[in-house]
């Protein structure tokens, strides 16, 4: 009798576990969908998260393999425990700036655990099919388990490298000989995922599918390696994509829906996230990925006798006390100065003054589209304030004062008339429709794309040298003072 | 030839769901404002921490103290993951609404 109460017991807490599965996948759907509008965007993350929990709490509870219920429970409770307190702390300690960072961390983490899964499920799946006597490993779980490692490998590599990228650890290494090293690992990773699945199981013969995660590490690095570090965000966006596919082979293997549709969606929105990004740069995909090699031949624009005017701070202060239009363009630079707050308080000061004060926000100002308006809004700047790209350059020809804090690129006019550069194309905040520009920068070195700019040679352009925060300090002063 | 009919008729509920998840997936974002990138990314970032459930099998099925630590190890990563992308992010959007 007993084992006919305990098949029910067990098929209800299966019943129960696929409704989660499926709860859990309508949860990723509408967290997704409420994510990508500003009112319902922190809803969607936390109906995501919940749907998140479910999947992870019933899974303990109910999955079950042969009939056997999920075992070491403590060890995956404290392993949950350990990861969640990392993550957590880590979430909470890390500045807004370094945004960027952290999130190809946390992708990256995601990419080994599924590289891992694949490492523990492949020597199974071998010792199985060699107990069976097949002659090859092709089918259905042969192919997800060795795609799971192969994604997941290039994607935590290739995170840690744009990691490094970002956090200025690593460089920019473009020699044409990676192009080919790219190209030749690439190669090598697809025949060798054909020759282990056309390969004769062997219990316990590990060494192959060890060599084939090698590779797929390698790849990844060798992958971002050559990509400039302005273009990471395109990077860490095809890499979180990548991520999900993986995710969704694990749920192939395991024919568990919540990974599937859970991973197949971060991967198809991802790749349309990463192109919509590409497309806020005027700029292909392909040409983010490879492009890097055309950088070498517009280094050669001559530096020629060009000179830069300076504006000193009682000019500026009056300039822009007696201006009734301004545009703030912020940078990157802004932010890694920390100063935001102060940015802020000069655009209060000046608003008291009865000037019209706003900030004209390219999309891809910051380290990532949207970055830039993350923030501003840290230090309180009033949501009105941020004007589109678009917008804002309709209604630059009636500004008085642009001035540009700790941007570069966004602002250079090289992407409108220099076919040679390699950010031709790129749409550009119109500074120089402006009747005047102040450029505040630390020094006259290029920006993070490492372009040299001609709006600071130009006769609207003045320049106010020195560090964002300091001169911010004391251009309020300055107006205060007037 | 046969090999590949016989392959997607194994197949076939997941390949359906993988075919619709594509589509739902572009559908799902595609009107998404460029001030919205950012978090999108880093919350789908989150939710490809799913992965963690394949971890939590394994490591629930492990036999052998390699695959246990090997588990433990997943496990961890994957938490990471999940909860560092939901926070971020939650840290994120929560800059968004003060301006209200």
């Amino acid at each position: 009798m007993e084992p006919i109460t305990k098949l029910i017991e067990f098929s209800s807490g299966i019943s129960i576990l696929e409704i989660s599965y499926l709860l859990a996948s309508i949860l990723f759907i509408l967290g997704l969908k409420k994510l990508s509008h500003p009112a319902t965007a922190r809803a969607g993350n936390l109906w995501a998260a919940a749907g998140m929990g479910a999947a992870i709490l019933f899974t303990i509870l109910f999955h079950q393999k042969d009939g056997q219920p999920i075992g070491n429970v403590i060890w995956i409770v404290v392993a949950l425990a350990i990861g969640s307190f990392m993550g957590w702390y880590a979430s909470i300690k890390v500045k807004m700036t370094a945004m960027p960072q952290m999130v190809s961390i946390f992708n990256g983490m995601g990419g080994a655990c599924a590289a891992l899964i694949s490492l523990m499920e492949f020597p199974k799946m071998q010792n199985m099919l060699a107990a069976e006597g097949m002659s090859n490993m092709l089918g259905g779980e042969g192919i997800a388990i060795l795609l799971g490692l192969m994604i997941g490998g290039v994607s935590f590599a290739g995170s840690m490298v744009a990691f490094g990228k970002l956090d200025g650890r690593i460089g920019d290494i473009k020699h044409p000989i990676l192009r080919i090293v790219n190209l030749t690992f690439l190669v090598v990773l697809f025949v060798a995922l054909f020759v282990i699945l056309f390969m004769q199981p062997v219990a316990d013969n590990n060494l192959p599918i060890y060599l084939f995660a090698l590779a797929a590490l390698i790849y990844g690095v060798t992958f971002v390696m050559p990509i400039g570090g302005a273009d990471m965000p395109v990077v860490i966006s095809l890499l979180n994509s990548f991520t999900g596919v993986a995710a969704a082979m694990g749920g192939f293997l395991y024919g568990n829906q919540a990974m599937l549709t859970g991973g197949i969606l971060v991967g198809s929105s991802g790749t349309i996230l990463t192109i919509l990004m590409c497309k806020a740069m005027n700029r292909s995909l392909l040409n983010v990925i490879i492009g890097a090699f055309g950088v070498a031949g517009a280094a050669g624009t001559e530096d020629g006798d060009k000179t830069v005017k300076e504006i000193s701070l009682s000019d500026a202060a009056v300039l822009l006390s007696y201006s009734q239009k301004i545009f703030i363009v912020p940078g990157y630079g802004l932010a890694v100065a920390q100063a935001q707050h102060l940015c802020h308080e000069l655009d209060n000061l000046l608003a008291s003054k009865g000037v019209e004060v706003k900030y004209a926000i390219h999309p891809v100002a910051g380290r990532m589209p949207g970055h830039m308006n993350v923030l501003l809004a840290e230090a309180d700047v009033p949501y009105e304030k941020l004007v589109e790209m678009e917008d804002a350059n309709n209604e630059m020809s009636n500004t008085d004062v642009v001035i540009v804090i700790g941007a570069n690129d966004v602002v250079n006019p090289a992407a409108e008339d220099d076919p040679s550069s390699p950010i031709y194309g790129m749409p550009i905040i119109k500074a120089l429709d402006a009747k005047n520009v102040i450029v505040m920068k630390r020094s006259m070195a290029a920006g993070y794309a490492a372009i040299p700019n001609n709006l600071f040679y130009h006769a609207k352009n003045r320049m106010l040298f020195g560090d964002a925060k300091a001169t911010l300090q004391k251009l309020v002063a300055e107006i205060k003072s007037l | 030839m046969e090999d590949i009919l016989k392959f997607f008729l194994e197949y076939k509920d997941m390949i359906f769901i993988i075919l619709l998840s594509v589509f739902l997936g572009i559908e799902v974002i595609s009107h998404v404002p460029a001030v919205l990138h950012t978090p999108l990314m880093s919350g789908s970032n989150a939710i490809h921490g799913v992965v963690i459930i394949g971890a939590i099998i394994v490591m629930g099925h492990a036999e052998s103290t390699l695959s246990l630590i090997l588990g433990f190890i997943a496990v961890i990563l994957g938490t990471l993951n999940v909860v560092g992308g939901f926070v971020v992010t939650d840290r994120m959007l929560e800059m968004f609404k003060k301006k209200k």
